[in-house]
């Protein structure tokens, strides 16, 4: 029988994710940023819907050199036969992310095991 | 009818809201109605049954019923949904003050693709509305999109977005497919927002007063680009803005520099 110990915690300092999400006018990163949203591992920041009408970057690229690294691209789909013409979700979507220090306590055992 | 008459939409006005999504009208509203309206939301307005007609749904007199007769909001109904439209079902939207979070980017109801008939909702603001106090975020020229409720919740910001300020008495008439959200109330001030969705009960098709149909502003106004738009995907949003407009005027021949003539042609004569 497997018994688990209560999680042990920390209040040191400890790294946690910021994530930035853009879409880009194009498939190519260098594209202009034609929406954004923020997520803050941190909880710092509460960033929402509606909360800026100016985007962080101007281009995908502009973010990879203020330092925030790329971790995944949306694939690029044919449309679906019949569908050619429809109009949906925003296509060219990347999530970048971003590692800062942050002073709330951290569970030590969160890696899963 | 005269006043009501008087008061339709014209063509540019249509393909304006063909474009956008959306038509906004200030103030329109009078005064004594919006300090009547704070009260009467207080109160409570009670609910009818899914697609109740107006005159059923708004007793004379209400204060419903007054508020869609005001000559500007009927002069857009009937010109959006035709005469004597159902209620859907209508709600009193509060944002409390400093309330900590903002509703997700969506669209009402589930997705809805009828190319050739919409609901509109009525969006009515008592109140003068400051940036701060949160009004309403909405995407022009989103409502073609097929996507389903909330599932866009992931978009927080996109260029060219609408974030509502207003003065007391504006009303807003939404396509349905619109995407927008209630915005995080950072203000001291409970903001209200009074929805009530219609359905057209007669084809949607030359509703309006359409002695300007062939204005220029017309095609300028169907042809309105916005930020958000990624390039490629901007091109189909025109593509599907004048099958809009088509079904909208019954003109089969219309288009917006040749986007859906050139896709559609396939010649049959052959050479003898």
């Amino acid at each position: 029988m497997t018994t688990f110990a209560p999680a042990p915690t920390s209040t040191t300092s400890a790294v946690r994710q910021q994530v930035l999400v853009l879409y880009l006018a194009t498939s190519a990163l260098d594209s202009p940023v034609v929406g954004w949203s923020l997520y803050d591992g941190t909880g710092r920041t509460s960033p929402t819907t509606g909360d800026s009408d100016e985007p962080p970057y101007e281009t995908g690229l502009a973010a990879l050199c203020d330092g925030w690294r790329l971790f995944q691209a949306a694939q690029m789909i044919p449309p679906y036969p019949g569908h050619e013409y429809d109009v949906s979700f925003l296509k060219h979507e990347f999530f970048f992310e971003r590692l800062e220090k942050s002073e709330k306590p951290v569970d030590l055992d969160d890696t899963g095991h | 009818m005269t006043t009501t008459r008087e008061r339709l939409l014209s063509s540019v006005q249509m393909a304006h809201f063909v474009a956008h999504g959306s038509l906004r009208m200030d103030a329109v509203v009078p005064a004594e109605m919006n300090k009547e309206a704070m009260e009467v939301f207080e109160a409570g307005i009670p609910q009818v049954p899914y697609g109740t007609p107006v005159s059923e749904a708004c007793p004379e007199g209400s204060f419903m019923r007054r508020l869609v007769e005001v000559p500007e909001v009927a002069g857009a109904l009937r010109s959006l949904v035709g005469p004597e439209p159902n209620i859907d079902h209508h709600f009193v939207h509060v944002r409390e003050p400093r309330e900590g979070s903002a509703q997700p980017l969506h669209g009402d109801a589930i997705i809805d693709v009828r190319a050739d008939a919409f609901d509109v909702q009525l969006m009515y603001y008592p109140q003068q509305v400051t940036l701060e106090m949160g009004g309403t975020l909405s995407v022009p020229g989103s409502h073609l999109r097929r996507t389903n409720e909330s599932d866009t919740g992931r978009y927080q910001n996109l260029r060219g977005q609408s974030r509502l300020v207003c003065p007391a008495g504006t009303v807003v008439f939404l396509h349905h497919g619109l995407w927008h959200g209630g915005r995080r109330n950072d203000s001291d001030t409970r903001r209200f927002m009074f929805k009530i969705r219609f359905n057209p009960t007669v084809r949607q098709r030359r509703l309006w007063d359409t002695s300007d149909l062939s204005d220029p502003r017309v095609a300028e106004e169907l042809n309105t680009v916005f930020p958000w738009y990624e390039q490629a995907t901007g091109r189909l949003e025109l593509f599907n803005r004048v099958l809009l407009w088509r079904a909208l005027t019954g003109d089969e021949g219309f288009d917006l520099d040749h986007w859906v003539t050139r896709v559609s042609n396939r010649p049959q004569e052959v050479l003898a």
